[in-house]
């Protein structure tokens, strides 16, 4: 292993891109320290507790929004790393980084998050759920920003406890019952991961007399083949119940139903890409070898899930359920896109992550209100919505179709770049997801003709139903937004991720095909080297779609390459 | 004081050199922070039984916790001459003054420190007058410090009887409870016979090493090969056996879930923390240091006990009613945890071990005040349901009682997180892949029924649905006269007066009535709400606050915690 090389590389990945102002320690901090002053706010001040948390969440956006701004496209590695010690003598340090494939994830919670605060925050005890939902802000950003292994698996666990209080203290009927069973699905498969990270850190320590939690370590610990199995499958459990992935799902219907609107739109819009997250930056990078053996399970899975998910969707009663279940079928496509390895279907499943956050939040934000309007879920007991609220009918229409995946939306892009993608590896799993579209617009067709078409029964009402209020506009207007500008021009979100992406995906090339020349190198190397465009030669990625060859990369790695000559 | 003790000393000295046995020279210092709580100890007796007029609890907390503190400076300084000039032994070699052994004296006087202060509230509501509890503590305290010290087998056990037979009074000390009495009976027959079992013990090691002597027993094991081990191998099990009881260790548990249960709360918790840090001491001293040399006969011995331990603590205290049996099958399962440092038998398990053992100290001690405080006047309302509602009604006491759980849980940014974190990372990196995964997998089960109880003070009440309904019920809750009610007071259901309820103080009983009465109009979905309001006098405050805030700093700053406890481990 050519580890001067790998050293300079990654020396020269972090000092490029280091900054004056801390970015992403801020991301994580703001939420949290905010929640800390909202906690000694006085229980009366309404006021002053929701324009806090509002504050709070917006100033996240707009660090975010910065992030965007210094974030170096067309570069593969990680950016703005941050590196503290943290317990020194447990090998724990707080790096935080960003590139490609968290970026968009980021930005994604830093939307979500405000919108969710102003769309759907408490009415009873504000106060506690101002500070629980920015706990789990912080816990969501620090998870997809850590590049030390440990402090990502403490802020993933750290999510539990405030999405576990929110459903248990602002939820539906059996709240209770949803909110327990969610805390021990994640936190038994967890658990599991954290013996899984101490023996690869132990392998590593054994290796090398380093003990670190740094990925970008890690992913030069040479594993035998068990062994490396072993600990992919370790981990993916809990990714797999975090995401979910059928058959790990059963928490999830439950934990989305009977959550608060807020706790719905946060749990499907980006808890659930903590495990997809997960999949794409621990899976594959720390166990490519694992990842190539085990595919055609996990591809399995995911297109069970997708046709399951339809199926199971389509008979739903409840509203919510519907889209629960239509979230698994979606989740089965990303897992479908993260495990064909090509680097169209992972920039795809990046992508749709992105995409699902969106539509997901908007669609638990427009049930919600027509829960607040009727105060039920049931489909049956709900019709004729459009001739009353035509304008709330029309929102729930693009975003409906966004999440169908008709072209022109942000759904479709994503989805197409999975298919196509994964039609050049896995073809069958491939046709038979493709059926998993054609079902999504059949269940999501039939629930929206039955809840908003038909004769409007206000006579049965106790007041007629009511047209979406300006605020509430205001809330859906940033979503409807992103749907559609992702849908017609996903260009620079695409050149952002897809240099990652083909990092992610040449790494696990050579594992798969030790031949290669690369092979053995750490990640940080083969990130760096990413930004040549060797991939387009390489047959796994030569049919890549013209949205990634055409980007002006080719400037931008000119410019990254000089960058990289000045600092050595 | 100290210098009365010397006195005393030198007296009994002076009368035992008449018999012609040779007094070894006694080095103070080494025995300070003990000496300390001894003389502390006489002090207290002496000014209650002097005192013209009974003294008020809070009197003898106080000067607990003075002593308490003192014995924790003498520790610190003992600490720093450790660090500064290496370890030592003193009292012919009886005493071991090393790094491990000063972090347990550090840890017992911190316990030593918090304790007086939870037991204060209780014995005032329970009207138990007197300094008995205060005194047995410090007697059983500088016990639990001998163990950790103790250098010679003879020693340790005489240390595991100053550090018990206190615990067995405390376990039967409010003679009016119902259940104490049966407790402390329990707890001494079956302790004593414990004892038994460890005197022959160490009559079997004696016979097969010629000595008591820790150091010596290891030397004459490293030197020669014991070709007819039956003898030495008894006594090794024979003093297993011995802490596996004084530490409950599956199969040795027996006794804990009925003693915890029916001794007094405070009690329970002294008995829970200051037991489990005196006897993992000598148990991770006698087990790592003097018989290394039996790694491997031992080794799988503390394998299997670890599983039952981590397995049983946290499935059967699935099925429990009353919170405290509950909690003594969970602290069951935090025994098998910190069996996992031993079993590995590294420096890095040692050091997890006594990470692990100062968190569970400071969450044990916390849960089990909070848990003597909702247990009322009486001290027997220990069922789930007395905590239903109580994130309604008293947020704050809820929100701390909580994080208690949370972080036995294991939750992250608590020090329940990297006390699991430390020994299962020992675990793992001595190739015990098994045992860490059952223990992660007992950490999960255990979660549910720590959470059971989060459950039921936060969500578990019955109240009207949101959306439509709810809001109308706020409206009208508003509405009526009850000014000192805001909206989310009424809508959340529940008589939480803003402001008054969040102190941890109880409200006086006409505001109760007026939130009762008020709350009645929201509708009969706020009844269930209201329950008896649990009393936190401020010395109970104090301690539990002591107890969160060692969870959350150290949980978010763990260094300092595990620097102070892989030094330790170094200079062994």
């Amino acid at each position: 292993m050519n580890v001067s090389a790998a050293g300079q590389l990654l020396t020269t990945g972090i000092t490029s891109s280091q900054q004056a102002f801390p970015f992403l320690t801020a991301l994580v901090l703001l939420p949290a320290g905010a929640a800390i002053l909202v906690m000694l706010l006085p229980r009366r001040s309404r006021w002053a507790i929701r324009a806090a948390g509002m504050a709070a969440s917006l100033g996240v956006l707009g660090i975010a929004a910065a992030v965007l701004d210094q974030f170096q496209a067309g570069f593969g590695g990680y950016q703005m790393v941050s590196e503290h010690p943290w317990i020194a003598p447990l090998g724990i340090s707080w790096t935080l980084g960003v590139d490609g494939i968290s970026l968009f994830l980021v930005l994604m919670t830093a939307v979500l998050f405000p919108v969710a605060l102003a769309g759907a925050t408490a009415k009873e005890n504000p106060k506690s759920f101002t500070v629980w939902v920015l706990l789990l802000e912080a816990g969501c950003l620090g998870s997809f920003l850590s590049i030390d292994l440990l402090v990502f698996f403490l802020f993933f666990e750290a999510t539990l406890v405030p999405v576990y209080f929110i459903i248990a203290g602002w939820g539906h009927e059996r709240r209770g019952y949803a909110a327990t069973k969610f805390f021990i699905y994640t936190f038994a498969a967890s658990a599991f991961m954290l013996v899984g990270i101490l023996a690869l850190v132990s392998i590593h320590q054994g290796q090398t007399g380093v003990t670190t939690f740094d990925i970008r370590r890690l992913a030069s610990t040479h594993l035998s083949g068990t062994a490396e199995v072993v600990l992919f499958l370790s981990f993916t459990a809990a990714f797999a119940v975090k995401a979910p992935v059928f058959p790990f799902h059963t928490w999830s219907p439950d934990a989305y139903g009977e959550s608060p609107a807020a706790g719905s739109v946060l749990l499907a819009g980006v808890m659930a890409k903590l495990g997809t997250y997960g999949i794409i930056r621990f899976d594959l990078g720390l166990f490519p070898h694992a990842v190539v053996v085990l595919a055609p399970l996990l591809l399995t899975l995911g297109v069970v899930g997708i046709i399951y998910g339809g199926i199971v969707a389509a008979v739903q009663r409840d509203l919510k359920r519907l889209v629960a279940f239509s979230s698994l079928a979606h989740l089965g496509f990303i897992v479908v896109g993260l495990f064909a390895l090509t680097g169209e279907s992972l920039s795809g499943a990046v992508l749709q992550m992105v995409n699902h956050g969106i539509y997901t939040a908007a669609l638990f934000l427009l049930i919600a209100m027509i829960y607040r309007r009727r105060g039920t879920f049931a489909i049956p007991k709900l019709r004729g919505l459009q001739s009353s609220a035509p304008v709330l009918a029309a929102v729930f229409t693009v975003v409906m179709l966004a999440s169908i995946g008709v072209p022109g939306l942000n759904g479709f892009v994503g989805e197409f770049l999975i298919l196509s993608g994964t039609f050049l590896t896995h073809r069958w799993w491939a046709v038979v997801a493709t059926g998993g579209v054609v079902v999504a617009a059949a269940y999501f067709l039939w629930a929206y003709q039955r809840v908003f078409h038909g004769r409007a029964d206000n006579a049965a009402a106790e007041e007629p139903f009511a047209e979406m209020t300006w605020r509430e506009g205001l809330v859906m207007a940033p979503l409807v937004l992103l749907i559609v500008a992702l849908g017609v021009y996903p260009q620079p979100v695409l050149e952002r991720i897809t240099p990652s992406v083909d990092a992610v995906v040449l790494h696990v090339e050579q594992a798969a095909h030790p031949t290669i020349p690369l092979a053995g190198q750490p990640v940080e190397a083969v990130l760096a080297r990413a930004e040549r465009p060797t991939v387009a030669t390489h047959p796994f990625a030569a049919a890549r779609l013209d949205v990634s060859s055409t980007t002006p990369r080719r400037g931008d790695a000119t410019s990254a390459n000089q960058r990289k000559g000045a600092a050595s | 004081m100290t210098g009365s003790t010397a006195i005393v000393a030198s007296v009994a000295a002076h009368l035992v050199a008449a018999t012609g046995i040779v007094v070894p020279h006694i080095d103070y210092t080494a025995i300070l922070p003990e000496l300390i709580l001894l003389g502390g100890m006489l002090l207290v007796v002496l000014v209650s039984a002097l005192s013209p007029r009974p003294l008020p609890t809070e009197a003898y907390a106080t000067a607990t916790v003075g002593i308490a503190t003192a014995s924790l400076i003498s520790s610190l300084v003992l600490w720093r001459d450790v660090t500064n000039h290496g370890p030592f032994t003193a009292v012919a070699d009886a005493v071991n003054v090393d790094g491990f052994g000063v972090f347990f004296l550090v840890l017992i006087s911190c316990i030593l420190v918090v304790a007086p202060m939870l037991a204060a509230g209780h014995l005032r509501r329970e009207g138990i007058e007197g300094c008995e509890y205060y005194v047995l503590a410090l007697i059983s305290g500088s016990g639990a410090m001998f163990m950790a010290t103790a250098n010679d087998l003879v020693l340790i056990f005489l240390a595991l009887e100053i550090l018990s037979i206190p615990l067995y009074i405390l376990a039967g000390f409010d003679h009016r409870r119902e259940g104490s009495g049966e407790a402390a009976m329990k707890y001494f027959v079956l302790g004593a016979f414990s004892s038994a079992i460890f005197v022959y013990g160490i009559a079997l090691t004696y016979g097969a090493t010629g000595s008591t002597n820790l150091a010596q027993i290891a030397a004459f094991l490293a030197r020669n090969v014991v070709t007819s081990d039956g003898v030495l191998l008894g006594g090794l099990a024979l003093l297993l056996v011995g802490f596996g009881f004084k530490v409950a260790a599956v199969p040795f548990h027996m006794w804990t879930p009925d003693v915890y249960q029916g001794s007094p709360t405070p009690a329970t918790g002294f008995m829970a923390s200051m037991a489990k840090a005196g006897g993992f001491a000598a148990l991770l001293r006698v087990f790592v240091t003097t018989f290394p040399t039996l790694r491997s006969t031992w080794q799988p011995a503390i394998w299997v006990i670890a599983i039952l331990t981590l397995v049983l603590g946290a499935v059967v205290a699935l099925v429990q009613r009353d919170v405290k049996r509950m909690l003594a099958y969970s602290s069951i399962n935090h025994a098998g945890f910190v069996l996992l440092g031993l079993e590995a038998a590294t420096a890095r398990g040692v050091a997890g071990s006594e990470f692990y053992l100062f968190a569970y100290s400071f969450l044990v001690l916390g849960t089990f005040a909070v848990v003597a405080a909702v247990g009322g006047r009486g001290d027997d309302a220990h069922g789930f349901e007395r905590y239903r509602g109580l994130g309604r009604r008293q947020p704050v006491l809820a929100v701390a009682f909580s994080i208690l759980l949370l972080a036995q849980a294991g939750a992250p940014f608590t020090t329940g997180f990297f006390a699991k974190f430390t020994v299962v990372a020992a675990a793992v990196s001595a190739h015990s892949y098994a045992l860490a995964a059952v223990a992660m997998g007992s950490a999960a089960v255990a979660a549910y029924f720590y959470l059971r109880l989060v459950l039921v003070m936060f969500a578990d009440v019955a109240r009207p649905r949101p959306g439509v309904v709810a809001t109308r019920a706020a409206t009208s809750g508003a509405a009526a006269p009850a000014g000192r009610l805001d909206l989310a007071a009424v809508g959340f259901g529940g008589g939480a007066t803003p402001g008054r309820a969040a102190t941890l103080t109880a409200i006086r009983p006409t505001e109760v009535a007026e939130a009762t009465a008020a709350a009645g109009m929201v509708g009969e979905a706020t009844a269930k709400a209201d329950g008896p309001l649990v009393v936190v006098s401020p010395w109970v405050a104090t301690g539990i606050a002591i107890c969160v805030a060692t969870t959350l700093v150290f949980g978010v700053w763990p260094q300092p915690l595990v620097d102070f406890a892989h030094q330790a481990t170094l200079i062994f």
